[in-house]
């Protein structure tokens, strides 16, 4: 037997604290018999321990002491799960808003977001708030489970309620494929199998949604080719390979390239792979490659096909806020955007979003898990697209020079719905 | 063409390079296990044709296989890596640890066995090969994981890790952990090792071996495990999953003799790799996120 291999889909949970995320997974992984049986009894033995019944769903993935004793999500699980048509990458992410950070670490490598509401609640604002930072985070695709069905009665009123509040503000988030499902993650109702309960609903459960969903792979994107150097290789008898993970359109050999940010025109003389040499390379390959001149081109340079993207040492862009002290315009920072990284300032602050209504208004500082549009001033140059065009050259992140953590994630430019 | 096996190949690779390039001093764990040979030999990759820019460590608990260090030995020279072995027994020895007795438990006192090296040698990154699929503490791990001064891993204060901007700046004392195999299962583990026909060690193909029944597991009858009175030693074709102290990591019966026959065995199987063969995390309902805590791989 020659095992196959799958097209991959990443997706990522998203929602409030205690719509179910974790209970739905767990139901998902459980229905798929995606658990070994040593990891369905771990489970069992737990809920057990903790009074919880007999299988408490969530624990399949809030796998942390703390996480069982709180009943609640604090970091991302990641999950793999594969099915006769693809394989899966889950990233159960928390819903409660202080561990936002780590809702947005899950969701900016999916390609598609699960959205769990409970039907009693309808739209809270951390709903809101995790939509927000997964549109921005460029996944264009939604599957909306409305859970808790069993507890209003499978009500098809109360389900075209949450939806039309829910559809609303997907449409104002620009989602492109948003599709809804009524669902019980506690009974498993409509998660694997259709629901019995349900007669008035004829679409898909939700692995039949995620089976059939056509959310892009994150790599690729509008832009040209792009190879942010990592690391320079010295080949044995002399000459220089230059290495990284191409992202943008595919890079081949013979292409004309320009070395950014010094703006030196040369040509793809040869790619190698793990796997060797090969004619071109697609997103999220790691490659190193032979250039037709000499040049100094070292880490943090960037080797582009055209478009060409811009050379900048100040631009827009959005920013999503997770250190523990608000932040305001003038703060030095440093930053890490492809492989450079270089010190920084937020020289201005032009707006923060309202959550409730999505309009930016003014506003004197970030803080915690606030999101807002700013100008970057660097002090090395950068080479970037616009991240709608480009998820690598469009990212960055911002450091605490003390601590060294991670307080901000950055996109070049400016949402579209913002 | 690319398949998955070429995107986790790649992205095991951009985080070795990223590792090496933000950190001033990296070191690769390695076990001699499944993982930590695909880990190795993707290094190799990831800087040919230059050598390895950074050593190879193996903390030795003194209770190994003889198959797996002989495997170690071949495996460094292969790949001109240079070797530093940290011993559980010297850190018994010099009273960092308590003597556990010669057949008792050791996988605990690695830890400090492995944060003194660290300390010692002052390496700022450690390349390991854990994988989130093995444990639910590690499913929840970054791919880049700091350490505090203490060796500590703290689950409620990591850092963020957006896209592939992996950041690896420490403070003096503090480390990082770098696991560059977290996406791939034990299914993609043993697909790459067919593809790239890998050398392993002799003990994951299916062999004759004394065995006793103790904990749920077969014990491999040898230096480390005695047979106990009540004890029945039978000879049985088997193979292990995993490969850890030889007290402690159980063998699966198996006929699987070819890398083509695990991917198959693999497959179909109903019990975890972890559950089947490791005592070490028996130990209570959260054994890895204690140990990781403390400092553990």
């Amino acid at each position: 037997m020659k095992l196959a291999t799958k097209d991959l889909l990443r997706l990522a949970t998203v929602g409030s604290v205690d719509d179910g995320k974790s209970t739905l997974i767990g139901r998902l992984l459980v229905d798929t018999r995606q658990l070994f049986d040593d990891q369905l009894d771990a489970v069992a033995a737990a809920s057990e321990k903790r009074g919880v019944g007999d299988l408490d769903l969530s624990f399949v993935t809030d796998g942390l002491r703390a996480e069982r004793e709180q009943g609640i999500t604090i970091d991302v699980a990641y999950r793999y799960a594969a099915t006769p048509t693809r394989k899966f990458i889950i990233a159960d992410c928390p819903g409660h808003v202080q561990y936002t950070r780590n809702m947005a670490t899950g969701a900016s490598t999916a390609d598609l977001a699960l959205v769990v509401l409970n039907v009693a609640h309808g739209v809270k604002e951390q709903t809101r708030r995790h939509l927000c930072i997964a549109a921005l985070l460029g996944v264009r695709s939604i599957i909306v489970a409305v859970n808790k069905m069993d507890e209003v009665n499978w009500s098809e009123s109360a389900y075209i309620a949450i939806l039309d509040e829910l559809n609303t503000l997907a449409h104002e988030l620009g989602f492109e494929s948003v599709i809804s499902i009524p669902v019980s993650a506690l009974l498993g109702e409509n998660v694997v199998e259709r629901s019995s309960h349900l007669d008035w609903y004829d679409g898909p459960s939700v692995l039949q949604a995620l089976e059939g969903s056509n959310a892009g792979s994150w790599s690729h994107a509008g832009s040209g080719a792009r190879l942010p150097i990592q690391w320079v290789l010295r080949q044995n008898g002399g000459g220089r390979t230059y290495a990284g993970m191409v992202n943008g359109s595919t890079l081949r050999e013979g292409d004309p390239v320009t070395l950014l940010p010094a703006n030196i025109e040369t040509t793809i003389t040869s790619i190698n792979s793990g796997s060797g040499p090969r004619h071109a390379a697609t997103a999220g390959l790691s490659i190193d490659v032979g250039l037709a001149d000499e040049t100094d081109a070292g880490r943090g340079d960037l080797l582009a096909t055209a478009p060409l993207p811009t050379v900048t040492k100040d631009f827009e862009a959005t920013l999503c806020w997770f250190g523990e002290q608000p932040v305001r315009a003038g703060q030095r920072l440093r930053l890490k955007h492809t492989t450079k990284v270089t010190p920084a300032r937020i020289r201005e602050l032009s707006g923060v979003v309202d959550i409730e209504t999505l309009r930016v208004v003014d506003g004197s500082q970030l803080a915690t898990n606030d999101i807002g549009l700013v100008s970057i001033q660097t002090a090395d140059a950068l080479v970037v697209d616009d991240y709608r065009d480009n998820r690598v050259t469009g990212s960055f992140v911002l450091i605490d020079e003390v601590t060294n953590a991670t307080v901000a994630a950055g996109m070049v430019g400016r949402a579209s719905f913002l | 063409m690319t398949d998955h096996l070429d995107l986790l190949e790649s992205h095991a690779i951009f985080i070795l390079r990223e590792v090496v390039a933000e950190c001033e001093k990296p070191v690769l764990l390695f076990s001699g296990g499944k993982d930590s040979a695909v880990l190795l030999h993707l290094a190799a990759k990831a800087f040919a044709p230059q050598s390895l820019p950074f050593p190879v460590m193996h903390v030795d608990t003194g209770q190994n296989f003889p198959e797996v260090l002989e495997f170690r030995d071949q495996a460094v020279a292969r790949h001109g890596a240079r070797l530093v072995v940290a011993s559980v027994q010297e850190s018994i020895d010099r009273g960092r640890v308590a003597d556990p007795g010669p057949l008792g438990p050791r996988n605990r006192l690695q830890t400090v066995t492995l944060l003194d090296a660290i300390t010692e040698h002052g390496f700022d990154a450690a390349f390991g090969g854990a994988r989130r699929d093995e444990d639910k503490a590690r499913a929840k791990e970054r791919i880049l994981s700091f350490r505090d001064a203490f060796g500590q891993w703290d689950p409620r204060q990591q850092r963020p890790e957006l896209w592939q901007l992996y950041q690896g700046r420490v403070n003096p004392g503090e480390h990082l952990r770098a696991f560059p195999l977290s996406d791939w299962t034990e299914l993609d583990i043993w697909q790459y090792i067919e593809r790239e026909e890998m050398a392993l060690p002799a003990i994951y193909f299916a062999h004759e071996r004394d065995v006793v029944r103790r904990d749920g597991m077969l014990l491999a009858v040898g230096p480390f495990v005695e047979p106990r009175s009540e004890e029945v030693v039978e000879r049985l074709t088997v193979r292990f999953r995993t490969v850890g102290d030889a007290n402690l990591t159980g063998a699966v019966l198996s006929s699987a003799s070819t890398l083509a026959a695990i991917v198959d065995e693999i497959a179909l199987a109903n019990v975890s790799e972890r559950g089947a063969t490791r005592g070490d995390d028996k130990f209570s309902e959260t054994a890895m996120e204690d140990r990781k805590r403390e400092g553990y791989f």
